[in-house]
């Protein structure tokens, strides 16, 4: 009653923080994730239920030997594959980026073709290599009598897919290399430089690095790409994950539940690939900060 | 014995823009000059020429009576490259406008891995001096941060401390303040001037002329790729004898 004017003016907000704060109430999401649910709930069912879908036929051959004798081409394949197109891809995005008009132009041809062309006629054309050269060695430049290891000895169905998926990915792969180099900053180059650092020293030690949280996760997307377009070995007699399944169900027509045990198989793998992407991510992301560096304009 | 650096002829175009026009310049050993200049009088080019950053279309530079990106053999010079053009770099010091450190390093890192990966110095002789250098610039408990959680008046220190750390002959500086925040200017400016103190001979491209005044040995107004006007601080900034010099004065001052 005798407070004094200056604390009784602001006394409506001092009551009102007094006041409790009541829950928003969304009524409309409560409907839509309960028909959501009953949604997933009724497609579960129907697909455990289903016998169509040969669940025993799945869990006796979800481990059987020639479907893990698959997955190991699969994986043996895809991270080869990986590995080499990795590499290539650095060279060429090296490469594309040097000062050397002969250099660029051939990573840019590179591109052209190996990004042009069809997968599947890469991998169907590296198989029949032996059609246009007979003999691999000094006999592909000099011709027959220069001599040379018989083509269809050392292109075998597993070569021929190295060769196929790996060249093809390094075309891929030198671009997404390339926009993480584009990334750095070009001050980043030029410190290294003033510090004496030599051009090899400047990529391995401060492009590369940075490069390359820019770089993982189009490449692991490429990654997985790769893991499911292995399946296309099937076309030149491969024995992969898919090949193996194709195998089987040719003999015992349970084509859906094998389908089922690649399907069940790739999602695992490609599940595999994501979680190291995200420890791999993690670790890049050291020093990255997401603020601006306090302090300085701009 | 002959100057730190020394410039004869030095000339720079980008497509039919003149940059630099024929510069000569000497840089006495523990001299400090200041570069002042006009935007786009070329300032940053002459610095980035001197370690080869940029490459001169004509003239030559020497640090430390070594010419700057050739051998000679004979009457002739051979450009280098590579290997020998980096070391001849380690021993240009070199501080950047937006710092630059390497993001992905700690601080202690980013001063550690010239001595490491260039002179290849054993890492705990490095690491000791390399921790001497963060303490002179004030920055002993930042070792292990990253360059992205400190201020940008503690980065431009810890560049500085990773251009000292190769033992340089000479430094160049190319606006080390001009895009720090007014408050944290002075701590920079501090800090090379302690540098200057200590006989260490500095090239400095600044837009601060109460550092040039204090600091600098020599004065160097520049403007359409020609030196217009050099002296001792007290003649060029107070004094200016030229008119383009006097304007240029009375809008940054
Ligand atoms: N790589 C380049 N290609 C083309 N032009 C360039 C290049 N580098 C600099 N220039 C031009 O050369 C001129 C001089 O540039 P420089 O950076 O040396 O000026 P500056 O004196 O440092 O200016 P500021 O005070 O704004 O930093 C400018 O007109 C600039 O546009
Ligand atoms: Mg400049």
């Amino acid at each position: 009653m005798t407070a004094p004017v200056s604390v009784k003016a602001p006394s409506g907000i001092d009551e009102l923080a007094t006041l409790r704060i009541a829950p928003v109430r969304r009524p409309w999401q409560w409907v839509a994730t309960g028909v959501v649910l009953v949604m997933l709930a009724l497609l579960l069912a129907s697909v455990a239920m289903n016998p169509n879908m040969g669940w025993p036929v799945v869990g006796r051959h979800l481990f059987s030997a020639e479907i893990l004798r698959g997955i190991g081409w699969t994986v043996l394949l895809t991270v080869l594959c990986m590995a080499l197109a990795t590499v290539l891809g650095v060279v060429i995005a090296v490469m594309r980026t040097a000062n050397n008009r002969v250099l660029s132009a051939a990573a840019s041809l590179y591109l052209w073709f190996f990004r042009g062309t069809p997968l599947l006629v890469q991998l169907i054309l590296w198989f029949n290599l032996a059609l246009v050269f007979p003999l691999l060695g000094p006999a592909v430049f000099f011709g027959e009598s220069a001599g040379g290891l018989d083509t269809n000895h050392v292109i075998n169905w597993f070569m021929a897919a190295l060769l196929g998926f790996g060249l093809h990915e390094a075309a891929y792969m030198s671009e997404i290399v390339r926009g993480g180099f584009l990334a750095v900053g070009r001050g980043q180059t030029e410190a290294a430089e003033s510090l004496g650092m030599t051009g090899t020293q400047t990529l391995r030690r401060v492009l590369l690095p940075q490069a390359l949280r820019v770089i993982v996760p189009p490449s692991v997307n490429q990654f997985v790409n790769l893991f499911k377009a292995t399946s296309l070995v099937a076309f030149i007699s491969g024995q992969d994950l898919l090949s193996s399944v194709q195998h089987i169900y040719a003999n015992n027509y349970q084509v859906i539940p094998l389908l089922l045990v690649a399907s069940l198989w790739y999602l695992v793998l490609v599940s595999l690939a994501t979680l190291g992407q995200h420890y791999l991510e993690r670790r890049l992301n050291r020093g990255h900060v997401p603020t601006t560096a306090k302090g300085a304009k701009g | 014995m002959t100057a730190m650096v020394q410039a004869r002829g030095l000339s720079k175009s980008f497509g039919p823009l003149t940059v630099l026009d024929g510069l000569d310049f000497d840089v006495e050993r523990g001299e400090v000059v200041c570069l002042l200049g006009p935007s786009g009088s070329g300032k940053s080019t002459l610095l980035r020429c001197v370690n080869r950053l940029e490459r001169p279309d004509a003239g030559v530079i020497s640090v430390d009576g070594e010419i700057i990106g050739f051998r000679r053999s004979g009457d002739q010079l051979h450009e280098l490259r590579g290997k020998e053009l980096a070391r001849q770099r380690s021993n240009i010091g070199m501080v950047f406008q937006n710092f630059n450190l390497f993001p992905h390093r700690t601080i202690l890192d980013n001063v550690l891995e010239g001595a490491c990966v260039v002179k290849k110095e054993p890492r705990a002789t490095a690491r000791e001096h390399a921790l001497r250098l963060l303490d002179r610039v004030g920055l002993t408990g930042k070792v292990g941060a990253y360059p992205g959680q400190l201020s940008g008046g503690q980065q431009q220190r810890v560049a500085i401390a990773r251009a000292l750390a190769m033992r340089p002959k000479v430094m160049l500086f190319d606006e080390p303040t001009s895009a720090l925040d007014p408050e944290l200017v002075g701590e920079v400016l501090a800090v090379m001037k302690d540098l200057a103190c200590d006989g260490m001979t500095m090239i400095v491209v600044t837009h601060e002329i109460g550092f040039a005044r204090e600091v600098a040995d020599r004065v160097i107004f520049m403007d359409g790729g020609v030196i217009v006007e050099q002296g001792p601080p007290h003649q060029v900034i107070d004094r200016p004898r030229v008119e383009r010099t006097r304007s240029f004065l009375a809008r940054v001052a």
